[in-house]
């Protein structure tokens, strides 16, 4: 290996911070690393990566804020994601996770031999596909992301409103605007199933933003149409006659429970 | 006899586990138990009849002709009857055994009634009210010396180290190690000090005093590892030092604090520790900020929550039964676990 390789470290303890620094100096001659930065959460782990350009992400996984699981699945954004090595003292559903999918991790306390294995091997395969760092997660995420070259944007997804597909994205409509993501509308109905509702082909509404419907005149055929009003926002959005029975018990069931 | 029976019961334990049942009935201790409990619960109820001695003691004698029929025919029933019994649950065993003696008591009383002197339904209720009696008795009885008792402590004692904090601890100093290895050194001696307290036996008390110096040391490794994270105040000036109170009835509770009030925090979290002694109370509570809760139901620091509080409070019962309080209050974003105990000194 001619370049060294760059290490981002992510924990929230410092000495467990320092411990990783100096298992890296230990390996240095098997293993030439360089310092591409480290953070101490999930949030400032995400703001620190993008000008880090890290070729390997050390990532904690109980971190205060975000977990290093989400953290993980906003990082593969990145135009030119790290490769991810999970570390955990001990989290039982979390290895499981990791086993099934074929993720790396170490294990707390961390030795040094484990860590040069892992690093090497992490340097080899290079990042992981989003989709195995979803099925390890297993849960939602509480944020969907916008990676540019420099910034990782974060939008909570309680703010989101609905979520629109147009060609190859789909948008992110909060109250105070709108963002794009690159995800599938069929993925994210899948992973958010609880909060959103499909209203038509290409959208889907958060439940608790839905205000009410309105009749907005018949079809050419005389069947009614409706729209959804939304809370916070002027626009209407149209619900396809397919989805409309489906969202009407969907919502009266919200309001129910 | 002893000892096999002790041998019998744990690999019962360890190989079947049993649904708890009845007691057995074919064991002579138990049949004993029974004979001098019927005959000192009749001489009991003569006594509670008969003012005088010397009456209640012929009332004793004549109630005979009735009970100890009862209580032979009782015992032999149950002898045969055992090992049906003690497939039944514990419940359903309890109202068999009711049930027969109550059917023997009919039965005895149509053919011996008017010997004894007594009407049916005072030979019911008091077949009744002993059998019931003795059954609990012997309940308590089996609960006090089960060796059950000692295994389920020793597993409680076990789910109270959250493995997490070991291998996180271990890491932290292994982190501190090059740089600060005075420091090291000490949180290796706390480290020691935590798990003696953790492995020693939990049945016997220990003073308030050193309790609350395994707290000190318990959180001086948690201050290691989350540094400014960690905010502690301890209100400690009114603390009976020499109180007794069952051991790890507090670390549990302060772990319990900083594991979902400090952890999960992305800012700093506040933790106080108050104990104090109230007139012929003591009272202690431990009081943490709350981590803003994020929605997504996948946080491993959610998970078991209650354990820590469900295991303090099985253990206060078992030591103070109805006289030690613990509650929990949850409100203006903090979180706040008060226990209330009879003060005890251990200074004599």
């Amino acid at each position: 290996m001619s370049e060294p390789l760059r290490v981002f470290i992510a924990d929230d303890e410092a000495p467990a911070r320092e411990r990783l620094k100096a298992l890296l100096g230990d390996i240095a001659v098997e293993v030439p690393t360089a310092l591409a930065g480290e953070s101490a959460n999930g949030l400032e782990t995400l703001e620190r990566l993008p000008a880090a350009t890290a070729h390997v992400l050390l990532l904690d996984i109980q971190m205060p804020g975000m977990s290093g699981l989400e953290v993980a699945r906003h990082a593969a954004g990145l135009e030119r994601p790290p490769a991810v090595i999970f570390v955990t003292a001990h989290d039982r559903h979390a290895v499981e996770a990791f086993e099934l999918n074929a993720l790396d991790y170490l294990l707390k306390p961390v030795r040094a031999a484990r860590l040069a294995a892992a690093l090497k091997k992490a340097a080899a395969a290079g990042p992981v596909e989003p989709e195995r760092l979803a099925r390890a997660a297993g849960a939602a995420r509480e944020y969907f992301s916008v990676a540019a070259r420099n910034r990782i944007t974060l939008v909570p997804v309680r703010e989101v409103l609905y979520l629109r597909a147009e060609h190859k994205y789909v948008t992110l409509r909060t109250r105070a605007g709108e963002h794009l993501i690159e995800e599938s509308l069929v993925h994210l109905e899948r992973e958010f199933a609880g909060r959103f509702v499909r209203i038509h082909r290409n959208c889907l509404v958060a439940r608790g933003a839905i205000r009410g419907f309105e009749r907005a005149g018949g079809d050419a055929d005389g069947e009614p149409r409706w729209e959804v009003l939304l809370e916070g926002v002027p626009e209407r959005l149209p619900v396809s006659r397919r989805q409309w029975h489906a969202v009407r018990d969907a919502i009266a069931e919200a309001r129910r429970g | 006899m002893r000892r096999k029976d002790r041998a019998h019961s744990m690999a019962s334990i360890s190989q079947n586990p049993r649904a708890d049942g009845l007691p057995d009935l074919r064991n002579l201790g138990v049949i004993a138990r029974i004979l001098v409990a019927v005959n000192a619960l009749a001489f009991a109820a003569a006594l509670a009849a008969y003012p005088d001695f010397a009456a209640a003691v012929q009332a004793f004698v004549r109630s005979a002709a009735l009970v100890e029929p009862v209580l032979i025919a009782s015992l032999a029933t149950l002898w045969l009857a055992a090992p049906w019994l003690a497939r039944l649950p514990y419940a359903a065993g309890c109202a068999a055994v009711l049930v027969l003696v109550a059917l023997l008591a009919a039965g005895a009383h149509a053919m011996l009634g008017e010997v004894a002197g007594a009407d049916l339904g005072r030979a019911l209720a008091f077949a009744l009210a002993s059998a019931a009696l003795i059954l609990a008795w012997l309940r308590l009885r089996e609960r006090a010396f089960s060796p059950a008792l000692a295994e389920a402590r020793l597993a409680a004692l076990q789910a109270r180290i959250r493995p997490h904090f070991l291998f996180n601890s271990l890491n932290a100093v292994l982190g501190l190690l090059r740089r600060e290895p005075r420091r090291a050194e000490q949180v290796i001696e706390d480290l020691a000090e935590l798990f003696r307290a953790l492995l020693t036996d939990g049945r016997s008390f220990v003073r308030l005093g050193d309790e609350i110096a395994l707290l000190e040391r318990y959180a001086a490794i948690e201050q290691l590892r989350l540094g400014e994270r960690l905010r502690l105040t301890w209100e400690l000036d009114a603390a009976p030092v020499d109180a007794l109170l069952p051991p790890l009835v507090l670390q549990p509770l302060l772990e319990n604090a900083v594991h979902h009030g400090v952890e999960p925090a992305a800012g700093p979290g506040e933790v106080r520790v108050r104990i104090e002694r109230r007139g012929e109370r003591v009272r202690a509570v431990i009081e943490n900020t709350l981590a803003p809760a994020p929605e997504g139901a996948g946080h491993a620091h959610r998970h078991g929550s209650g354990m820590a509080l469900a295991n303090v409070r099985e253990r206060l019962a078992l030591f103070y039964d109805a006289e030690a309080r613990l509650e929990t209050a949850a409100s203006d974003g903090r979180y706040r676990v008060e226990i209330d105990l009879p003060y005890r000194s251990g200074a004599s």
